[in-house]
């Protein structure tokens, strides 16, 4: 990383940080646009990318991101692993659910570059092969979903449910479950399926 | 969102470092909250300090009484002797957000998490609190999610945490390191009512963060609990809540502490509420009359007269279940 050159103080800093208060200010106001293009012009100090390496369902992966980034888009558009969804992209709906050192995260309320070092498993990363993860199989066996957009979220989830608690009760399943939204409410379906990965362990 | 640098600090002198150099940097931990608000154009920062690889996660009991929390420490803590000692504490805990919001969010990030006001979060209205002088929307707007307690006509904004709320009701201490040294904060004195400068939410300086809390030992965090009443039932903000905490000898109250959530832009610790159950043993009507003294100088708004009853009910609600 070429931090090393932000690091100095110099007068430019001043500058810098009154322009981005600009922007906002600019942005509060609701004339976003020409505002912010302007500033961003002006910010050429800060880096564009950084490079980050992390290990994705198993795989190491090195590559650069732009620091704005989520986690949830570096896996979508850069990885290619559209298991996680963008339901809301402002942490409301748990259908961006992934791993991260095996405790659920929502990944779209994260920046990229901060994973750095880190596990992540995605949907993508819990069958064996062509075996299921239970959970996945128990979501199938007890209809756990409907459109299925959701569902991807609602297995990651799971998984990282029985991995906190390992023998929850159906009540505990609803309150546990709870970041997850189905549109669809198929609730009852998720909980019968969840209880039934729980009980085959 | 306009591009920032980013720097993972090593140690706590390196984040202040940064902090005291750089005006516009903004310390990020788990980012629940931080990165919605960049995301939305609420908050901008010249330079994201990353703060977790600090250590500070740990829970550290004192040997003279009490616990320290680090403020790494994340959101989904989970300590069976914590449980045991301070269950409203836990309760709190357990009763925000979801787990993974919890499992990333963190205890420090709690504390300064910004309000859920809409008028706060969307740029397009005018909100004192995001932009000194601008006005406040929710005055003539929708008022039902705003506070009943210590607003002005600057902001009736409240403050969104569960874990707070306990916090006040156990006397924690927040614990901060920043260029100038090493400062212990009563949570009372933490949290800033609107007032005339409804930006500035805490006391905390542009150069400390916050490295933990601390919570007194004693016999009243052990008979604790905490109610949260909500729209739906899990994975909500508080409409109201309540922390309540008891001290009980010989049939009679000795101290108490009843603190609110839900209702001002600070956990709300209610003085008259506590006043009302010294001296008498804790029963239904001990917690009826709580209950009414808590509800006691609320000034609703147009919209939220509901919040005032439902103080009554949770506060009763809450010294109830413990009794």
């Amino acid at each position: 990383m070429d931090e090393s050159t932000h690091e100095g103080p110099p007068s430019r800093r001043a500058f810098l940080s009154h322009s981005l208060t600009a922007g906002a200010g600019l942005a509060a106001l609701g004339s976003a646009g020409p505002g912010v293009a302007e500033a961003r012009a002006v910010v050429a100090d800060p880096p564009e990318t950084l490079p980050i390496s992390l290990t994705v369902n198993g795989r190491r992966r090195t590559l650069r991101v732009d620091p704005r980034t989520s986690l949830l888009d570096t896996l979508r558009k850069d990885l290619g692993l559209t298991g996680p969804k963008k339901g809301c992209g402002q942490g409301a709906c748990g259908a961006c659910t992934v791993l991260v050192d095996g405790g659920r995260i929502l990944s779209c309320l994260t920046f990229a570059v901060m994973f750095a070092g880190t596990e992540v498993t995605t949907v993508e990363g819990l069958a064996d092969g062509d075996r299921l993860h239970p959970v996945q199989q128990a979501f199938i066996d007890h209809d756990g979903f409907q459109c299925g957009f959701c569902t991807s979220g609602q297995v990651v989830s799971a998984v990282g449910l029985l991995g906190e608690n390992p023998r929850p009760s159906r009540e505990e399943i609803r309150e546990l479950m709870s970041g997850n939204i189905c549109r669809c409410a198929a609730y009852p379906n998720i909980v019968d399926a969840v209880e039934s990965a729980a009980k085959g362990r | 969102m306009l591009p920032f640098h980013y720097t993972r600090a090593g140690d706590i002198a390196e984040a202040l470092r940064i902090l005291s150099r750089d005006e516009g940097a903004t310390l990020i931990a788990g980012g629940t909250d931080l990165v919605t608000l960049m995301r939305d154009g609420i908050r901008a920062a010249s330079h994201l300090v990353d703060v977790n690889g600090l250590g500070l996660d740990e829970i550290h009991w004192l040997p003279e009484g009490g616990v320290r929390i680090g403020a790494l420490c994340r959101n989904a803590v989970d300590d069976a002797r914590l449980r045991r000692e301070y269950p409203v504490l836990a309760e709190a805990l357990r009763s925000g957000a979801s787990p993974q919001i919890r499992n990333r969010a963190s205890v420090g990030g709690n504390l300064l998490q910004q309000t859920r006001c809409t008028y706060f979060r969307l740029p397009e209205f005018a909100c004192n609190r995001r932009t000194p002088g601008a006005g406040c929307s929710a005055i003539e707007g929708d008022s039902h999610l705003q506070a009943i307690f210590g607003a002005s006509p600057q902001c009736t904004a409240v403050h969104p945490s569960d874990f707070s709320v306990a916090l006040q009701a156990l006397d924690a201490v927040v614990l901060t390191e920043g260029t100038r040294g090493r400062r212990r904060i009563p949570v009372d004195d933490f949290f800033r009512l609107p007032g005339t400068t409804p930006h500035l939410t805490t006391e905390l300086r542009r150069d400390e963060l916050v490295v933990g809390v601390e919570l007194p030992g004693g016999p009243l965090a052990a008979r604790s609990h905490y109610v949260k009443f909500r729209e739906r039932a899990s994975y909500a903000f508080a409409l109201v809540s309540a922390a309540v905490a008891v001290e009980v000898r010989g049939g009679t109250v000795r101290s108490a502490r009843v603190a609110l959530g839900g209702v001002a832009a600070k956990p709300w610790r209610s003085p008259a509420a506590e006043e009302a159950l010294i001296g008498r043993p804790l029963d239904e009507e001990a917690a009826a009359a709580a209950g009414d003294a808590a509800a006691r100088g609320a000034r609703p708004q147009r919209h939220n007269g509901y919040k005032v009853e439902l103080v009554r009910r949770v506060v009763r609600q809450a010294l109830s279940e413990l009794g």
